[in-house]
């Protein structure tokens, strides 16, 4: 038998909140020590994984099967792809960030907080990972209580109402979900003459158009919510705002990824009819999102709600990428779920810094900043260029690489898209401009120091990370590129679609029509 | 299958809860009352014994057919009899110190507790329309008495008035439907006979005839499980009992009447289907919905949880609805409703244990009241919040597997009514989700009363009423798999 890595790595976390359980709450040190020697010692477990992974493969590595519930079907399947190992890696990345954040903040019941996050994270790399479909919900319901008492518990000042404004989308969500993972279980009975959840057996299923239909809008209500997808966003903004610094950290970076992850991994591959006849839908939610999103971004004058409302712009990106159906869309949907984790984490970061010095995070009550703070202000302008997405970060090649793949579907749409770039540098430079630049007109700004050693070790890692993706995309693209190409050769397969190909120019020069050039498939821009 | 006609070893659990019942009674003539104390462990040590019988006749797995079949020993009994008996032994931990403390008739009080379930065994077993009546009026009168025993609380007599007057207007209109039926099938009593007669007569004036009493039977049982519009009463009752008492109805009387509706819905009428589903299929989503929506308006926390088991039962009834294509019954749909019933039982119990607990110290049982309990009692305040995330069907915790069993064994049956139910009842736990959630932000996120911060000191028997339940409420949701097999050994299909 292989070694269970990915059990390790999903259930580490839960042991490391067992034992957080048994040390006494006044015990604060060991706490601390605890909780971070866990997800440290996960990261490492992350960069096993890493190597571990075999580049090249689209099927599903490190495979582990055994039984759970035999009664009903259901398996504990576990397992990654190009598509899941970055975000399972991105969460190894940002736990150990978002505790290491939260150390000095967290005074108050640290213990039951450390116990949460760490719930919180054998969660999600459990969703992140699981095969079978029952599995997956049962993790992706068991996110719900911690997240639920992280806002409640240690948020602002509308928290309970934010927690438990969450707690209700999301529930309403996995109803849906719940409902379509039992009709396939049962579809499967009916087909094969056994129930099951696996994933991969699901996958053969023989799937009318119509009933693709109904199961698609159920799993992509429930993702929708989580990304979230225009109009099922408003529990957003509420619940970033309120939740602690680090549970802004986890939502934003980690969690919202999981609806996206869910289009990738079950909507689309199960549905593929459903996919080419709703893309259209889901694309154009995406530029709603894209623009509105930023709109709202443009009005808020908290800002920590600003960087908020930034979620729904740029995960319309995502969904966009995705759902444009093309190589290079899905390519850079990936990336830039990668990106907008660790820069919007990175925000969330430096906001809470700010907010922890001056209790308040009305940008008017700033100004001038940079003269008092120069690191924190370099650290804010950097992190402010990933999130825009210049180039050198990697969300300018996770935009450029969506903006082309929707191109290749309809220019128009990518036109408008685009704008949601412009508004991203309007909002956030704007923002910037008004909080770090100027002079100081504040009185209570005056006392401002710099931040120290912890808070730029906290931070730095990030941002090594947006440059790193900025100059060297080819070592995540080329990871993700075979897992992608499935997806899409199945919805090609299944789906009667074709993929828009990329027109060659000389071709085209030659031949006006251009309609047989077959070189571009699955070229990088 | 055995075919004698008195089995004493299928009959010992029902025996020993007698004989341990009427001890009860006579012991407490001639004890003093230094001596009361013992009475619980008296009532305790019969429950024991009588659950050894029960294991013995499980392990031996035949099934024992007495009477001539009016009184049956299957799986089905053997587990509804186990969920019974594992009941009353946590409510008599409930209530060993409620009761010492409120200074009641301590020995009457443990003999009607007992006998009500002597009436549950019964009832698990009744196979034929008399046992079945004799049965659940077991169930009944004791607990009506039950309820009003707090005599000087105007609310306790109010609760055990109305409980009474609509417990026996019920059973009165399921007796009328069941002589009807008795005069229309010539005589038959037993279920097999019942339903036989029903598939051989098509259909005619005699089938009109018993569509009636059908419906007039099953009214008189959705009086007996509280589902809306027969729950009228349940608040009122739920609100004004002893607290333990309370505890018991909402789970052990409440399983008794579903036991009814199990087995004559599914033994004597399951020809008829097109005549009950679409009642219970009202039923379900009317009880489901109106259960959860009332839920939400209230301040008291007993009148919650009264509303929110209306609505429980709501999801109970969900998988009687389902129609098959086939119009077939299932073993599926009939295991996730006793596993629910197993489950919904350990984690309402659970629930009310903790009440009790806080409502020694508090002496209220508003939700008010409630606020800041983790400051001071932290441990009651996280298991509280245990119980009702499994009420709410939300891991870790078994609740979550009664909601998704309910929902598979809906959505297996297809179809688009099906579909509709499974929805409502989706919508449903979203709406219960809320106001369980409301119970748990006041615990934690509400400041605790100035006064008093002392920790809560809980009696040894309730803390380890409220450890078994979570701790069962637990395991099971580590390791659904018990409790979807002894769903599926109860099956009756």
């Amino acid at each position: 038998m292989e070694f269970p890595l990915l059990s390790l790595i999903i259930w580490l976390p839960l042991v490391g909140a067992l034992t957080v359980a048994l040390i006494p709450k006044d015990n604060k040190q060991a706490i601390q020590t605890a909780a971070v020697a866990t997800t440290v010692a996960g990261l490492g477990l992350g960069v096993w994984l890493f190597t571990g992974f075999k580049q090249g493969e689209a099927a599903m590595q490190m495979v582990e099967a055994y039984e759970w519930i035999p009664a009903i079907g259901a398996r504990y399947i576990v397992g990654i792809d190009g598509i899941s190992l970055f975000m399972v890696l991105l969460t190894l990345f940002m736990f150990p960030i978002a505790i290491l954040a939260s150390l000095g903040q967290i005074q108050d019941r640290l213990k039951a907080y450390a116990i949460f996050m760490l719930i919180l994270e054998s969660a999600i790399l459990g969703a992140f990972c699981a095969l079978d479909l029952l599995l997956f919900f049962f993790f992706w319901e068991a996110m719900l209580v911690p997240m639920y008492f992280l806002i409640a518990g240690w948020g602002g000042k509308r928290r309970v109402y934010a927690a438990i404004k969450f707690f209700l989308y999301t529930m309403l969500g996995s109803a849906f979900l719940l409902v379509a993972i039992f009709l396939l279980a049962w579809m499967h009975q009916k087909q094969t003459g056994s129930i099951s959840f696996d994933l991969h057996s699901l996958l053969d299923l023989e799937i009318a158009r119509s009933t693709q239909l109904w199961l698609f809008i159920a799993f992509s209500v429930s993702f929708a919510i989580k990304v979230p997808v225009f109009p099922l966003h408003t529990w957003l903004p509420d619940a970033h705002t309120e939740a602690p610094t680090a549970g802004s950290v986890v939502l934003a970076a980690v969690l919202l990824k999981l609806g996206t992850y869910g289009f990738l991994r079950y909507s689309i591959p199960l549905f593929p009819k459903a996919t080419v006849e709703l893309a259209g839908v889901l694309v154009v939610l995406g530029v709603i999102g894209i623009v509105y999103g930023a709109i709202l971004c443009l009005k808020q004058s908290d800002i920590k709600r600003l960087v908020a409302y930034s979620s729904v712009s740029h995960l319309g990106f995502v969904v966009l990428g995705i759902f444009a159906l093309t190589f290079q869309g899905i390519q850079g949907g990936l990336l830039q779920m990668l990106n907008h984790g660790v820069a919007t984490g990175a925000l969330f970061l430096l906001v809470g810094m700010i907010y922890e010095r001056r209790h308040t995070r009305e940008i008017d009550e700033f100004g001038g900043l940079a003269s008092k703070m120069p690191v924190f202000a370099g650290l804010f302008l950097v992190t402010v260029f990933a999130s825009i997405g210049l180039p050198g970060m990697g969300g300018f090649i996770g935009e450029l690489l969506i903006l082309a793949g929707t191109f290749l579907r309809n220019p128009w749409i990518a036109a408008a898209a685009a704008t949601g770039v412009i508004l991203a540098a309007v909002y956030l430079l704007w923002a910037y401009q008004r909080v770090f630049t100027g002079k100081i007109d504040n009185e209570e700004n005056e006392r401002l120091s710099d931040i120290g050693a912890k808070e730029i070790l906290v931070v730095v890692p990030l941002v090594v990370l947006m440059l790193f993706v900025g100059f060297f995309p080819r070592y995540f693209l080329d990871r993700t590129e075979p897992s992608v190409r499935q997806v899409l050769t199945r919805v090609e397969e299944k789906g009667h679609y074709r993929e828009p190909e990329i027109p060659d120019p000389v071709a085209a020069a030659e031949k006006p029509a251009g309609g047989d050039s077959h070189g571009g498939h699955g070229a990088m821009p | 299958m055995g075919t004698a006609v008195f089995d004493l070893h299928a009959l010992a659990p029902e025996l020993i809860l007698t004989g341990v019942a009427i001890l009860i009674l006579v012991y407490d003539l001639f004890i003093g009352d230094e001596r009361k104390w013992t009475l619980p462990i008296v009532a305790a040590g019969g429950i024991l014994a009588a659950g050894i019988p029960l294991v013995t006749l499980g392990l031996s797995d035949t099934t024992r057919s007495l009477f001539g079949g009016a009184y049956v020993v299957d799986g089905f009994a053997l587990v509804l009899k186990g969920i019974f008996l594992g009941a009353s032994f946590v409510v008599l931990l409930m209530s060993a110190q409620y009761v010492e403390e409120g200074d009641y008739h301590r020995g009457e009080f443990y003999f009607l507790l007992l006998s009500a379930v002597l009436g549950m065994l019964v009832i698990s077993s009744a196979r034929d329309m008399i046992s079945l009546f004799v049965a659940i009026e077991l169930v009944s009168s004791p607990t009506y008495l039950l309820a009003g025993w707090r005599k000087r609380d105007l609310k306790s007599n109010e609760a055990a008035l109305k409980y009474f007057l609509l417990g026996v207007v019920s059973i009165a209109i399921s007796l009328y439907g069941m002589s009807i039926l008795f005069g229309v099938t010539g005589g038959a009593l037993k279920f097999t006979e019942i339903a036989s007669w029903m598939s051989a007569v098509p259909s005619g004036s005699a089938m009109g005839v018993a569509a009636m009493s059908i419906v007039l039977i099953l009214v008189g049982f959705a009086f007996k499980i509280a589902a809306v519009p027969f729950h009228l009463w349940a608040p009122d009752t739920y609100e004004g009992a002893p607290l333990p008492v309370t505890a018991f109805l909402s789970v052990a009387s409440k399983t008794a009447g579903f036991v009814g509706l199990f087995t004559l819905v599914y033994l004597a009428f399951p020809a008829q289907s097109q005549v009950w589903r679409p009642v219970i299929f009202g039923l379900a989503i009317a009880t489901m919905t109106v259960g959860n929506l009332i839920a939400i308006k209230q301040t008291n926390l007993v009148r919650m949880l009264a509303y929110s088991s209306i609505a429980q039962a709501g999801y109970v009834l969900v998988p009687f609805a389902a129609t098959t294509r086939e119009g077939s019954l299932t073993a599926e749909t009939f295991a996730s409703s006793v596993t629910y019933l197993l489950i919904y039982t350990v984690m309402n119990l659970g629930a009310f244990a903790v009440i009790i607990a806080v409502a020694r110290r508090t002496r209220s049982v508003e939700i008010t009241s409630w606020s800041g309990l983790s400051k001071y009692a932290p441990g009651l305040a996280v298991l509280m919040t245990f119980f009702l995330l499994s009420l709410a069907g939300i891991p870790p915790t078994a609740g979550m597997w009664a909601k998704i069993f309910v929902f598979r064994s809906v959505i297996s049956a297809g179809g688009l009514a099906n579909g509709a139910l499974a929805a409502v009842m989706g919508i449903n736990s979203v709406i219960a989700a809320f106001y369980y959630l409301a119970v748990v932000k006041k615990m934690f996120f509400d400041p605790a009363p100035e006064e008093d911060l002392e920790a809560i000191p809980v009696p040894a028997s309730l803390a380890g009423a409220i450890g078994i339940m979570a701790g069962i409420t637990f395991v099971l949701f580590v390791i659904p798999d018990v409790a979807v097999r002894l769903g599926y050994g109860a099956s009756l299909v």
